[in-house]
């Protein structure tokens, strides 16, 4: 089963565990309903769409409300590092969590201690912790943007606010910073850099490049690097390489966004709407080698 | 293994620890780092005082160490007690600046500003804003619900409701959107 790890934006919302649905454009767990706005949430409707198109692949979900004061994330972080290493899980994605190195380190030896090791995904929040913590090479894909992926190529930079001037946050310099993560030991064993062009890579080089189809507006969307790691996650879970994952995912989302038709106005809701048919065009593409999107 | 080594106590497994998440406040007067950790603690921040760092030239001779993610929370905390820090800098590279490149993109109906991993956009016609995207901090979803579909000058700003370094770079692009686009 995929475990997905995170955040929601509701300071009541309490430590809720279990099977995730997506229903009337809402996240289910237990009893209770999640808008999808971006965030975990996005993240998750992602995963669970993408799991439907897969054939009924299921998402189990560790959530708690954190509105940034970092009490909801320490108390998730505690109960993790308490439960996960009795857990079961085939991939866990860790997202918007407080950044707190000594927990992730907790949380980390927690999942040392699972029978079978589980392939580790990480973004947001918690790929902050796992960089600082200097474990980034323990995690099999992070999926960074451009700012992001400067911060894990400087290795003074405790946060994306701290990264230094002269790594310039610049899209064109995204092979350099790449390079110079995997030097400090900073990238995990793949990186999935989100932007204008997506890069796939790992310590030996650029494995792939997406570029298409383009939708700038994507670039103001919140939501859209949740939902692309979401799409990366599921297709792990379902047995998929990670490199292989990583590139459909990439692929996927972007054809989802350009079936939105979107303004930098548009809402994350409606690309996440448009995964399963993107997924299955992208997969069918690849079963016959034709390209049916320009 | 030599026959001594089971004699040994066993140590707990634990990864090595790592201050690169912790920030240095520095102040100019010790009075004034005694007042602050007393808020501080108070609030049940867990922070400690500490001699600083060889690269911090300001200050007195007592700096106090905290969870640097949550510097925008802190800032504001003391800030009400009329407490504010002289400096904040990371402990792990005290020269270290936060970022101050902005990156403008214009959308023709739609402008984005880019501060640190921050983007904020909004709609020129209406000055509504319409988008909030990046960071990886737990306000950041709770910022843009505050926030997107409220106007620019109606809207809560991130130095009033965020809590982390990511609310304090959208605070950055607020500013400059708000330079940019209100008289």
């Amino acid at each position: 089963m995929l475990a997905i790890v995170g955040t929601v934006p509701d300071q009541k919302f309490p430590l809720t565990t279990g099977k995730v649905s997506l229903k009337d454009d809402k996240i289910c767990i237990k009893e209770k309903r999640i808008h999808v706005n971006r965030g975990t949430p996005a993240l998750l409707a992602a995963a669970v769409k993408t799991g439907e198109a897969l054939g009924q692949l299921e998402v189990f979900g560790y959530l708690i409300g954190d509105i940034g004061l970092g009490e909801g994330s320490r108390k998730l972080y505690e109960y993790l590092a308490k439960n996960l290493g009795r857990s079961e899980f085939f991939a866990i994605t860790f997202h918007y969590l407080q950044p707190d190195v000594n927990w992730h380190n907790r949380v980390l030896f927690a999942i040392k201690e699972m029978a079978k090791q589980p392939f580790l995904i990480a973004d947001a929040g918690f790929m902050y912790a796992a960089k600082m913590s200097g474990h980034a090479a323990a995690y099999d894909l992070f999926t960074p943007d451009a700012g992001e992926l400067a911060f894990l190529a400087d290795e003074a930079a405790p946060h994306p606010f701290y990264t230094r001037g002269f790594i310039l946050q610049d899209e064109k310099r995204v092979p350099d910073l790449i390079k110079r993560a995997y030097v400090h030991k900073n990238a995990s064993r793949f990186l999935l850099v989100k932007g204008k062009k997506d890069y796939l890579s790992d310590r030996d080089g650029i494995k792939a490049t997406v570029d298409s189809p383009a939708c700038e507006a994507m670039e103001a969307m919140g939501g859209t690097g949740d939902t692309l790691t979401g799409i990366a996650a599921a297709l792990i879970e379902s047995g998929m390489e990670i490199s292989k994952a990583a590139i459909v995912a990439a692929k996927a989302n972007r054809l989802a966004g350009y079936y939105a038709r979107p303004t930098p106005a548009t809402q994350v809701i409606e690309i996440i709407r448009q995964i399963p048919g993107a997924l299955e065009e992208i997969l069918q593409e690849k079963l016959t080698g034709k390209a049916t999107t320009k | 293994m030599s026959f001594f080594e089971f004699l040994k106590p066993k140590k707990e497994k634990k990864l090595p620890e790592s201050d690169q998440d912790r920030g240095i406040l520095v102040f100019e007067h010790t009075s004034e780092v005694i007042r602050a950790e007393n808020v501080l603690k108070a609030s049940g921040w867990k922070i400690r005082v500490m001699g600083p760092p060889p690269e911090i030239q300001s200050g007195c001779d007592l700096v106090i160490e905290f969870p640097l993610i949550e510097e925008l929370n802190i800032v504001r905390t003391l800030q009400k007690v009329g407490a504010s820090p002289l400096e904040i800098v990371p402990v792990s590279s005290p020269l270290l600046q936060p970022v101050n490149l902005f990156q403008i993109k214009d959308f023709d109906q739609y402008l984005m500003v880019r501060a640190a991993n921050m983007k904020l956009t909004v709609e020129k016609k209406t000055l509504d804003i319409v988008n909030i995207s990046g960071g990886g901090c737990p306000d950041v979803p709770y910022l843009a619900q505050e926030m997107v579909g409220k106007s620019l000058s109606k809207a809560p700003s991130p130095n009033e409701i965020g809590h982390t370094l990511c609310g304090y770079a959208l605070q950055l692009a607020y500013e400059e959107m708000t330079r940019r686009c209100l008289p």
